[in-house]
């Protein structure tokens, strides 16, 4: 430390000092080579040390952790919830978000708001995002989408629904009353709504067991596995993670059967069951932002809303489910004979399309097959569609059988 | 060049020493014409930017309120209009990921290297303060400049704002209103927020600077340094490695605005300079304090 040393040592000139201070010299580098290596044991035990075990709690039965669930009342929360979705869709980049959040606000700027809700949460379909949400009874909730210094606000205060995409600073509004009560629960985006939708699908085909205990945003949880009991389901098991106290889902995950990461992983890093303040559901609009009414979109698009909806209702006359449980396969005819084009017989676009499927042959037939990691969906040469959280096989013998 | 000392203090250096050190450190720095123009460049950043909203904006439409428009553009641009205090968040955005540290690396890069190349470093070495002390004193400095940098891109934009925009009560991108003087409060914690997110590059710099006699070569590899980590930054494949990136966590600065604030990303940004800090600044005094000082 002292600034004569190296110096004192260099004119002394004896080979044994300039070995000594070379040997210095190097001994001073341990001290960022030691500061570099307790930071890196730091950040590799601290999560370790800091997962402290599975809590010890009381034994319960399945049945009694699902009664729970269904009880559970909690009216007042505020938390912070990572969801990563990987359906193992190609990774198109601004593409996919783009077809995604699709609707009115892609393409022409007219037809619609950013801040429209049913456009934003549609986002959460893919990648790793970050949200939050408060709720205070079932008059006041806030769901914030946290983006790179931005954030797209959902609240809902007594009659009014506000949107505010503080990116673009557009705000889009709605009242209650004309049935957009709930646009938060359009798409599934809380363990609790995700864990509602999987207790639908509770049936005969189902296991349900208790799997031990978790931590989960530093509270103590029951885990609830939910798994199809007949093979042919693309769906490994659903793992859900109950709050003990509130009986209030904390974590959903949902792993395919083909193993890997999670396709669904949605879980509170942070919660608190105190009161939100008040002002999280004040919304004023901004000066200078650009307010959407719901009706206003409404009535923008009419002619291609209500098209569509009729086609697509039409087509739905046409849909059957095969199978029960976890293996059914929803079936239609698209009614375009050839099925969809190869590549041989549909040009680019068909080639194109037809490069994600494989080629399947069976007694239905031939078709291409459309794989996800979760959903597959079947195309026959007779233009029937199959679909389902199935297997391919399950999917070429619901083709054979329907023949 | 250092100031000549009274011969008392040259057998035992007083904390008070140290202090005057540090002054003329800090004077040698703040009167160079360079760093002078660096600071001039930093200010004008937000007069640009608000000039160039305010033309935007001057047929009273809003930027970025047209739709799909409102993705572009530095983070906050679209509410500056409205508000002017927006305009010290634009500013900081937009000079945080080269401008900032593009004059930190040049002020680090040049601490040691500088006096190294210009033959002055062993006359301050003269001075008994003790190689440790010096390089510390010379740290201290390029963190003032860092915060003196980023309250000067603050203050112009604050300045710049107010002159050209209505101000007042404020919507946070939460939605929540927050008032004037809250605001200005928030103002004020990003700023110290973004010059503390510069310590981790300064501290590199400082250890570049330690490594060669050439001032300009310490500036230009910092600089190059930090041109290389904000590219591989944005290289999908390297996602493992980003979080130990010293500019990853940079732009997190943003969730001060938040409501309530999103603390996750600002710790760890502040967590990883205080690491670089660690490893680069004692591997700068491992090598400084060992070095032959030939010029």
């Amino acid at each position: 430390m002292a600034p004569y040393e190296a110096d004192d040592n260099k004119t002394a000139g004896e080979g044994e000092d300039l070995r000594a201070s070379r040997r210095r010299r190097a001994a001073r580098y341990v001290v960022p080579v030691t500061v570099m290596g307790v930071a890196a044991a730091t950040i590799g035990l601290v999560p370790a040390l800091a997962d402290s075990g599975d809590p010890d709690l009381p034994e319960i039965t399945a049945q009694q952790l699902i009664e729970k669930i269904a009880e559970s009342d909690v009216q007042q929360l505020s938390g912070t919830v990572r969801i990563s979705t990987d359906l193992g869709l190609p990774d198109l980049g601004g593409l996919e978000s783009g077809l995604l959040s699709g609707g009115p606000a892609a393409g022409d700027e007219d037809a619609g708001s950013s801040a429209d809700p049913s456009a934003k949460l549609t986002e959460l379909v893919s990648g790793t995002h970050t949200l939050r949400v408060a709720a205070d009874g079932p008059d006041r909730q806030k769901l914030s989408l946290l983006e790179d210094a931005a954030e797209y606000s959902l609240i809902h205060d007594g009659k009014d629904v506000w949107g505010y995409d503080s990116r673009s600073n557009e705000v889009y509004h709605a009242t209650a009353s004309e049935g957009a009560d709930q646009p938060a629960k359009e798409v599934p985006a809380t363990p609790k709504d995700l864990t509602d939708q999987a207790l639908k699908a509770v049936d005969d085909t189902t296991s349900v067991t208790v799997d031990g205990t978790a931590q989960v945003a530093g509270r103590d949880a029951y885990r609830l596995v939910i798994k199809p009991k007949q093979s042919g389901s693309t769906v490994g098991a659903i793992s859900v993670a109950v709050d003990a106290k509130t009986g209030m889902p904390l974590k959903f995950t949902l792993t395919p059967a083909s193993g890997g990461a999670a396709v669904v992983d949605a879980g509170f890093t942070q919660v608190s069951f105190a009161k939100p303040a008040a002002s999280t559901f004040d919304f004023t609009p901004p000066e200078g932002a650009k307010v959407t009414e719901a009706d206003e979109t409404a009535a923008k698009g009419p002619e291609r809303g209500q098209k569509s909806e009729q086609d697509l209702a039409k087509e739905l006359d046409g849909l059957k489910v095969i199978g029960e449980g976890w293996n059914s396969v929803a079936t239609f005819d698209t009614g375009d004979r050839g099925g969809l084009p190869t590549a041989s017989a549909g040009g680019d676009l068909g080639g194109f399309l037809g490069s994600f499927g494989d080629q399947v042959k069976g007694d239905f037939g031939s078709g291409t097959v459309f794989k996800t990691r979760l959903v597959n969906a079947l195309i026959t040469q007779d233009g029937e569609l199959y679909v389902g959280a199935v297997t391919e096989d399950a999917l070429v013998k619901a083709a054979d059988a329907a023949k | 060049m250092s100031r000549a000392e009274p011969l008392e203090a040259v057998r035992t250096p007083s904390p008070l020493w140290t202090f005057g050190l540090l002054r003329s450190e800090l004077l040698t720095t703040f009167r160079r014409w360079r760093t002078l123009a660096l600071l001039g460049v930093l200010a004008a950043v937000p007069v640009l930017v608000g000039i160039a909203v305010r033309i935007e904006t001057d047929d009273g439409g809003s930027l970025g309120g047209g739709g799909g428009g409102g993705g572009a553009g530095p983070a906050f641009i679209s509410q500056i209009s409205n508000n002017g205090l927006f305009l010290v968040f634009t500013a900081l955005a937009a000079t945080l990921p080269f401008f900032l540290p593009m004059a930190v690396g040049v002020v680090a890069g040049d601490a040691v290297a500088g006096e190294a190349s210009a033959g002055t470093l062993r006359y301050l070495l003269v001075a008994p303060a003790g190689r440790t002390r010096l390089l510390l004193t010379k740290y201290a400095t390029v963190i003032a400049f860092c915060l003196a940098a980023t309250l000067v891109v603050a203050v112009s934009a604050l300045a710049v704002g107010a002159l050209l925009f209505p101000v007042g009560d404020l919507t946070t991108i939460s939605g929540t209103r927050i008032t004037y003087a809250e605001g200005l409060g928030r103002a004020l914690l990003i700023a110290l927020v973004v010059a503390a997110s510069l310590v981790g590059v300064a501290a590199l710099g400082l250890f570049v600077s330690t490594l060669t006699g050439s001032g300009i070569a310490a500036m230009a590899t910092t600089v190059g340094l930090l041109i290389t980590v904000q590219i591989l930054d944005q290289i999908p494949q390297l996602d493992a490695l980003q979080p130990y990136f010293f500019s990853h966590y940079w732009l997190s600065f943003a969730d001060l605005m938040r409501e309530p604030v999103y603390w996750d990303d600002l710790v760890r940004n502040l967590g990883l300079q205080a690491l670089y800090a660690a490893v680069f600044g004692s591997a700068a005094w491992a090598r400084f304090t060992a070095k032959d000082i030939t010029a």
